[in-house]
This record gives C-alpha cells, structure tokens and sequence, in this order.
C-alpha cells in the first residue's frame, strides 16, 4: 500500500468566458476546407459551436467574389484571424484591418515562422500581441506549447493562450500532454485553448482531459467523411473529456487493483 | 502628382491600376462591385475607416489594400 493518501482536488467547472462573454461550448472551429457552404453550415450546427475563426483575404479584383460571411449562422460570434501572416507586422495589420470590418476586438493572432511545419514564430507572436493589446484588442495567440511563452502573452495582456498539440491540419492528436499538463497547473486561472492538431474524437477528449478550457480546431471536422457526423463526434468528446477532468480521474497504477471483495471468495 | 491625362495609377492589391485622378475610396469600392459591408480598406498601410471614403482621394503610386474575409481556421493557407 502506498503511505501516501491520494489528495482530493474538487475542481469546480468555472464558465468558459473570453473578454467577458461567456460560452456554453468549449469548441471553437474553422470555417476553411469544406467541400461546400452547405456541408459547413451543417457541420458548424452539429457542432453547438458558438464562435468560428476565419481568415482575412485581399479581395479578387477580376472576378465577382460573393461574401463568405454571408454563408455563416448570424447568429455564430465570428472570430477573425491572422492567418498567412509571417511578421508580427503583417499580423498587426490584418487585425487593424478584421477590426474595421467586422467591428470585432475579438483577434486569433497568428505569425507563422515556417511554411513547412506552420509553427508559429513565438517571438514576432509576443511582438504582435504586444501592439495590438495596446490598442483594445482582445488577442487570442497561437503559440507553440511552452510555458514561458503562454506567462509571457498572458503578462502582455493577451485574454488567453492557445498553445498548439501537434502541426496544425496534421490530425497527428495531442503529441504534447506534458506540456500542456504542466501550462494547465502553473497557470491556472489562465484561459488555455488547445489550437491545432486535432484529428479525432479522442484527441480532443484528451486536450479536454488535459485541462483545456477549450479546443479550436478546423481541418479534423472539414476533412472528415462526413463533416456533420464528425462535428457531434466532437461536441460529444469536448463535454466527455471535460467532465472527466473536472471529476478527477482516479490515480494510475502499474499493477492491479481488485474492485471485487477476494476474502470471502469461495475456495 | 497628377498627370495631364487626369489619370493616376495606383496600386490595388498589388496590381497596378489607372484610376481617374479624382476618384474617392467610395467610388472605387462601387466601381470594383463589392458590399462596403464586407470589406476592409488600407491605403499606404493605414486603415481607411468607412466613414472617410467618401472623402479618401489618392496620389500617385499609392497602395490600397482591400481585404475581406474567407474560410479558414488553423491553416493560413485553407482559403475556400
């Protein structure tokens, strides 16, 4: 028997807020990938999501371009993104630019650092969202998963960090439970969203488990067979994974514990 | 400065333009049939608040860039 006695942590399910709006889904997802407009729309009902990113684009001067805004729910709170961007300048602009159109504080700051594994560069990251702190935004980063990095956006101001779990439209899963283990207890008031990486149901039950506040994710619902199938996959897994962290799974073992009573077992 | 030809050119999106040299952003907008609704204007890479349109003139070899929004979540290059 081990001496010692398993601490109880009750941890209480706290809303899921950002910049003071509060959530009732923990899943955030794209608007990119989908075979058609009609299959999106589907999916992001599936999925109770209630926010959904898109990216900011020059418009096509020689040809007529219809709105994508137009094919999503009103009712979804859109969350602009600065995808593409590979400079915290570049990044700042596309924000500016999000902001007068959509009339949103709301950014998903993204600086890309290489088109290969589409890290991001934390450094022109923390640049960016310096800036744009400054000037009323309410900045969402993606970042790789280090610690140092999510206290240093969060001491920038940023309303929250969105580590990634493994390269982003890689289905691969979370590949960095640790790292996100260890971010979710030294910074627990922080508001942590998993970004990138998620491919199946389980992925995201796990990035839940970990103790992410949320999960965003595009390509595993996009790319998925059925798009709609696998958007309430998701729905289900991000509740199932949440409700396990905030129950507290029980310790692991190495060797077995029987849940039977063995005295008293007929011989 | 502008020319005797009353034309300008101007760059939109990178592409290089001749606009009349007394068009106004709004004007543009229209000729270029987007929903002002819909779309986010940077000229010289200061944003162009839609209020000021109307008044936004350009000079020569100035850089507009109009952008709006497409499909995309993770990925920067997921464009629908």
């Amino acid at each position: 028997m081990s001496s010692v006695a398993p601490t109880i942590t009750t941890k209480s399910d706290n809303k899921f807020e950002i910049a003071g709006r509060t959530f009732t889904s923990r899943l955030i997802i794209g608007t990119g990938k989908y075979r058609s407009y009609e299959e999106m729309k589907l999916a992001h009902k599936a999925s109770g999501a209630e926010m959904v990113t898109v990216a900011v684009n020059r418009v096509p001067l020689n040809r007529n371009s219809e709105s994508f805004l137009d094919h999503l729910d009103p009712s979804l709170i859109i969350l602009p993104n600065t995808a593409g961007c590979d400079t915290a300048e570049a990044a700042i602009r596309t924000a500016r630019l999000a902001r007068e159109a959509l009339n949103t504080d709301l950014i998903k700051l993204e600086v890309i650092g290489d088109a290969t594994t589409l890290f991001p560069d934390n450094e022109q990251t923390l640049e960016a969202a310096r800036v744009l702190v400054k000037e009323g935004f309410m900045v969402l980063p993606y970042f790789t998963d280090d610690l140092i990095m999510a206290k240093k956006l969060l001491d920038a101001g940023c309303a929250a960090v969105m580590p990634l779990a493994a390269p982003i439209g890689s289905g691969l899963g979370v590949q960095n439970p640790a790292n996100l283990r260890i971010m979710r207890e030294q910074l627990p008031y922080a508001t942590i969203i998993v970004d990138a990486g998620v491919g199946t149901a389980s992925d995201a039950a796990i990035a839940m488990e970990l103790g992410a506040d949320a999960v965003l994710m595009n390509t595993a619902i996009a790319e998925a067979q059925d798009s709609e199938k696998m958007a309430t996959a998701m729905r289900l897994a991000i509740e199932a994974g949440r409700l396990a962290y905030i129950a507290g799974r029980m310790p692991k073992r190495l060797y077995a514990s029987a849940s039977s009573p063995i005295a008293g077992a007929i011989k | 400065m502008k020319g005797f030809s009353g034309k300008l050119r101007i760059v939109i999106n990178g592409d290089i333009r001749e606009v009349s040299e007394n068009i106004t952003l709004a004007e543009l907008i229209k000729s270029l049939h987007l929903t002002p609704e819909r779309v986010a204007v940077e000229l010289n890479r200061r944003v162009i608040r839609r209020s000021e349109w109307a008044e936004t003139t350009f000079g020569e070899d100035d850089r507009i860039e109009i952008v709006h929004f497409v499909g995309g979540g993770s990925s920067p290059f997921s464009s629908v």
